[in-house]
This record gives C-alpha cells, structure tokens and sequence, in this order.
C-alpha cells in the first residue's frame, strides 16, 4: 500500500529495550498509541494514516529515550 | 561623544539584561530536564519535555543578544575571539572565559540534541550531560562578570536560579546513587 | 568428494555408545567417528555449507532455525556492499539457561571433542578464525582439558577459547550470550543490527547451539544423505531429549526426531505413576494432555495441532498426584524473577501475571479477565522472546488444567507441587 506521494506506508515500532515508560508518545499521539497497564506503550501495529504521519515523526523526536521508530511496512 | 556613551550605556543595559533573563531560561531548562527523569508520574510528560526544549531554544536568542551588545560595546574590550575561546578577553578575563566555557560545552548540547536521532542515544546522552558543567560555568559567569548582584532584584533571581538548579542537582545525585525503581506492583491487582 | 568410511549409523550418534561416565578423549572421539575429511575439496567452506544445507540440518537450541542459512548469512556478511571490516566470529552456546534442561551439559561432558569439532568447522565455514565455547559451570573444567587436548595434538587451525555461560535464564539467548561475553552482562539486545551482520565485537557472529554443532560434525563427515536416515523428511535427523518428572530413569536421551513421545518416555524406563500431563518443550514449551499426547511423534509437525513443539529438547511428565497449576505458577514465578529487566512489559507484567497463578493454585481466587488482560499486555511486547514463551507455558496450562480452576476455588485441590525444578537464590 503506498501513499499518494509515492511514499511507502510505514507503521510505529517500540524498542522495548530502550523504552522507560516516559509516556510522551501516548500522549503526542493518543489514536495510534495507549499505554498498558504499567505505563508501556501498546503502538498499532497498522500502518500510519497519511495525515498523522507529521505528527508520528515528531513523537519519534520526542521519545527521550529514542525508543519509537518509524519502520517501512512490508 | 555623549551619544556614543549613551549608544554604549544601551548596549551594556541590553546585555545584562539578557544575561539575567538567559541565566533564568537555562536554569528552567536545567530543572525541567532533570525533572522528567525524577518524580512521580506526572499528567502531562510532554508538556514538560516540550517546555524543556522551547526554554533551551528561547535560550539561545538570549544569549545571541547578551554576547552580541557585549561585544559590540565599545567601553569594555572583549573581542569576539572570547565568544568561544575561554579566557581571551583583555577585559575580566577570568570572568568572561567562564561565561565562554559555558557557551563552548552549552553549543555541544545543543547541536548534539538537534542532531539526536542521527548520533543515536547514547552518543547523545554522553554529551548531553555536560549540561552539568555548563550551568555552574554560566552561574560563576553571572556572579563575577558584572556588578549587578548589588540590585536587590537581581541578587534575587540570581540566587533564586542557584538554589533550583542546586535543588534539582542534588535530587538527581540522589537519585543515581539510590539505583533503580524495584518491580512497582500492578494496581488492582487483588482486584 | 573424499570423505571418511561412513560409520554404521545407528543411534547414538552425538553420544558415547555405553554409559560410561567421564568425557571421550581426543583419541577415543577420533577412532569411534574418524577424523573430518581433509583436503581442499570437501574443506571449502561452501561446499560444506551445501552438504548441511541438504542435510537439512536445523537449530537445536529451540529455535530450530534452518543452519545452512544462518552459516550463509555470516559468511556473506564479508562480502557485503558495507563490508564488514572484522572476521566473524563463531560462538558455541553451550549456556543451557534452563533449569530443566540437562541435554547440553550431558553433551559437553560426554562428548565435549564432537561440539569442539563442530565449532571449528562452524568457523571455517563463515571464515573465522577463532571460536568461542560458552558452557555451563559444572562442564568447565572437561571443555578446558578437551581443548587443552586439541591443542597439544595442533588438531586445528581455528583458536579456540572456553567462557563460562552465565548463571541466568535468558542468559542463553543468542544476543544475550554475545552480550556476556563482551561486556558480562547477560542480557539480550536490541535486534537491529541482526548477530549475522553485527555482533560480537562488531562483527558478523555465528551463534550456535553445542548440540547442531555436533550434528554440523558429523554432517561434514558422513554426508546429508547419512543424516537423514534417522528422523523425518521435514525434520530430518535426531536430536537429545532431556526427560524428566514421573519417570523412572530420568536423563538425557538422543533419539530420531518423529519418535512417539511415549516411546521417548520408554527410553527413561516409562512413566512411574499415572500421568495427568507432559510439559513439552521446556519452561517456553506447552502442557498437554499425557493421554493425548503419548501416541504422537516428538516433532514440530506432530504437535503441531496440540499446540506444542519439541522446543529446547525436553519432556516433563507430571504425574496424577500433582497440582499443575501450583506447577505453572512456580515455574512462572521463577520466570519473572529471571527478566532481564530491560523491558518494562515483562519487568512489571510477568510479576505480576505470576501473582494471579499463585493466587489460582492457591485457592484465593483471581480474575480471569485480568488475567487474560495481562497475558495479552506482556506477549510479544519485550526486547526478546521471554515475556513470549511465558505467555505460552501459561495459556497452555490453562487450557490443560482448565478443568481443575473450578476444584481450586472450591480449595478441593489436593496436589503437591515440587516436580518441575525450580532453582532458588538465582543459582542453577
């Protein structure tokens, strides 16, 4: 599936190793990612909607652990 | 010459006044940085690592303007080799280079942190913590660069910056050498 | 292709034919298989990657990762179009984290020169020049003298050096065997860069299991075509089983994959109480229905429909008189203490999703829903496979005991628990 710009989908991936449970993802993005029940994030496994994808690369900046990433759906 | 004095009497107003106010931005900075890391779970994590980065970056418009009209003074000699080689100035030489120092080690935080997701996390965070460096440079800047601690106002943002940073400092200390969090039970567990 | 008289291939291959205890010396190993052929036919490394290609060999760590693919990757890591500036690296996981699980330790102790010549063929294969040996503590010793042995008699040109694995559960991880050995810390790593591409001391490393290599030996020697007679089509080949619980012999086994699992059972002298379950696998692996399962064969495709795998190699039978889930909720509580802790999910959830079981078995009650809420939350949610496989052991015990949560909230439950080993303190 690709997106009208030609660009590849691509969905949100947790390094679970790297994540603290800060919990700014959640709430940057509250419709693609939730925390469990002890402050991880649960992050969708569908790929981005295209008009969150700004938003999706900015929580990424925002992970002070860098622990979200984007990744290329295959 | 009375207009040069006064061009020249606006530029020094200009640069302490900056000073002060970029003293107060960095030492929030410090504080909201070191407090995302400590403390209980907070409502909004965003806001505070957002305000944290906003303050870093208003910090550098201060700081443009506060070394820009000190320079630029012609009372004083500084010269702009002293905007980032400690102790070149002729004029307080000691001082100025700690001021110098603070911008050196504070521009390494920046660019790496603007830099972060190419350097990857740990090259960032090593560097990132030359923050605890920087801040008490800025601050011995600010105590011996100027007069100004003789304003009662002044004096008190001054201190008052020392004693936040100070405080959260030692929290973090604290905290470093309390080690990590033990597994925190679910709640509603016994539900 | 020279290759070396083909030995009468009957089991067992990997272990000594009699129980004599104490490690095959480098003269006894060499007259029993013969040494690996010579020349530089047969000793290229493609070639003999090809040969255990068809052999189908597969991992016996309890991944079961296909190994020619794997020993492809590592070699073709130096040829890359961002070439690996470094030489591989081959790594012999001897590390057995499993508290259950004996197979590995049976082998280096038993047959310590058959997985040293795996290793040094593993090596030159992907073109390392080194390879490193991590084995359990309790096999040190046999390892160092085999070596020294190798060394006196210049039987290789690879180097080979021994480590003592890590005295932790995960410790057996690939990433995490790479992990303690650079830095001595038995953790796993995040995966990208994949241990083909970027491992120990950044380069691309092979780590292998101590039981395919010996397998990988005598592939080398005797050919696919050997391997294959034992087992199955899909799986060829045979593999250790570590049998343990209600049987009247327990130990270590080697038998052709696809056997009948109550023929496995045969092997330790048969069950020696009636049996309610077998856990299969391992501490990751699946309870099943000892009835139902005794008549399949012990293979990934036989078990497949129960749910289950052969995993690290193991059969657990517990008898009638036990409490399963007062088993599993051991078992689980061992688990959570045994997180790297590098992960919240499984930091926090395992811990707690062992507080439910205990609760189970005691009688207290809990709440399935939670329960189910929290196996969810934990699986695949980790830096490894950890949360995973315990998410597995615990759906699985739920569905084999299932029957039984009605008589423990009624605290009608009159098991003992203590079959399954469960180290305490951290040691093994």
């Amino acid at each position: 599936m690709t997106l009208p710009a030609g660009r590849p989908a691509a969905r949100l991936r947790v390094d679970f190793i790297a994540c603290d449970g800060r919990g700014l993802c959640a709430e940057a993005l509250p419709g693609l990612i939730s925390l469990d029940d002890w402050g991880f994030p649960a992050v969708s496994r569908r790929a981005v909607p295209p008009r969150l994808l700004a938003d999706a690369r900015a929580t990424v900046r925002a992970c002070p652990k860098l622990a979200l990433r984007l990744e290329p759906v295959r | 010459m009375s207009a040069a004095l006064g061009g020249s009497q606006a530029l020094w107003f200009v640069s302490r006044a900056s000073g002060l106010a970029l003293l107060a931005a960095v030492s929030a900075a410090v504080v909201l940085g070191v407090a995302a890391r400590l403390g209980p779970r907070r409502r909004s994590p965003l806001a505070v690592g957002e305000l944290h980065r906003t303050l870093a970056l208003f910090s550098v418009a201060f700081l443009g303007l506060h070394v820009v009209t000190a320079i630029a003074d012609p009372y004083v000699t500084i010269g702009w080799a002293a905007t980032v080689l400690p102790f070149a100035s002729p004029y307080r030489t000691l001082a100025i280079g700690m001021g110098t120092l603070a911008v050196d080690l504070g521009g390494a935080v920046l660019v790496t942190s603007v830099a972060r997701t190419r350097l990857g996390y740990r090259a960032w965070r090593a560097v990132h913590g030359l923050a605890y460096l920087a801040w008490p440079a800025a601050f011995a800047h600010s105590v011996t660069a100027g007069n100004d601690l003789r304003i009662w106002w002044a004096a008190l943002v001054v201190w008052g910056c020392a004693t936040a940073v100070a405080t959260a400092m030692v929290a973090r200390l604290l905290s470093w050498l309390r080690g990590p969090d033990p597994a925190v039970p679910a709640e509603g567990m016994f539900r | 292709m020279t290759r070396t008289t083909p030995w009468p291939g009957t089991l067992p291959r990997l272990l000594p034919a009699c129980r004599v205890a104490g490690p095959v010396s480098l003269a006894e190993h060499t007259a029993r298989y013969g040494p690996p052929p010579s020349g530089p036919g047969p000793r290229r490394p493609e070639a003999m990657i090809a040969e255990v290609d068809r052999a189908g060999l597969t991992g016996r760590g309890g991944a079961g990762f296909p190994t020619a693919r794997k020993l492809a990757a590592v070699a073709a890591a130096r040829h890359a179009p961002v070439a690996a500036r470094h030489a591989p690296a081959v790594v012999a996981n001897g590390t057995e984290g499993e508290p259950a699980s004996a197979k590995d330790q049976v082998l280096m102790a038993r047959s310590p020169q058959l997985v040293l010549d795996g290793a040094v063929l593993a090596a030159e294969m992907v073109g390392a020049g080194e390879a490193l040996v991590v084995v359990h503590r309790r096999v040190r010793e046999i390892v160092d003298e085999a070596v020294a042995e190798r060394v006196r008699a210049r039987a290789d040109r690879v180097r080979l050096e021994v480590r003592t694995a890590a005295d932790r559960f995960v410790a057996g991880e690939a990433s995490a065997v790479v992990h303690w050995i650079e830095r001595g810390v038995p953790a796993p790593t995040a995966t990208p860069p994949r241990l083909a591409q970027r491992g120990l001391h950044r380069a691309p490393t092979l780590v292998q299991n101590v039981e395919t290599l010996a397998h990988l030996a005598l592939i080398v020697r005797y050919g696919a075509g050997w391997f294959r007679s034992a087992g199955t089509a899909a799986e060829p080949g045979s593999m250790l089983v570590t049998v343990l619980g209600a049987v009247r012999e327990p130990g270590v086994f080697e038998v052709p994959i696809g056997t009948p699992v109550g023929r496995v059972l045969d092997q330790a002298g048969g069950a020696s109480a009636p049996l309610q379950a077998l856990l299969l696998g391992g501490y990751f692996g699946t309870w099943v229905d000892a009835a139902e399962a005794a008549g399949r064969p012990f293979s990934s495709a036989g078990l497949a429909d129960l749910g289950a795998g052969t995993g690290a190699g193991l059969i657990a039978a517990l008898p009638a008189g036990a409490c399963g889930l007062g088993e599993t909720a051991r078992v689980v509580r061992y688990l959570a203490g045994e997180s790297a802790g590098q992960c919240g999910p499984c930091r926090f959830g395992l811990p707690a999703i062992a507080g439910l079981l205990e609760r189970l078995a005691d009688g207290r009650g809990a709440d399935p829903g939670l329960l189910q809420r929290w196996l969810g939350q934990v699986d695949r949610r980790g830096g490894c496979a950890h949360p995973d496989g315990t998410v597995r052991l615990v759906r699985s015990a739920l569905r084999t005991f299932g029957a039984e949560l009605s008589r423990h909230a009624d605290g009608r439950c009159r098991g003992r628990a203590g079959v399954l080993p469960v180290p305490s303190g951290g040691s093994r």
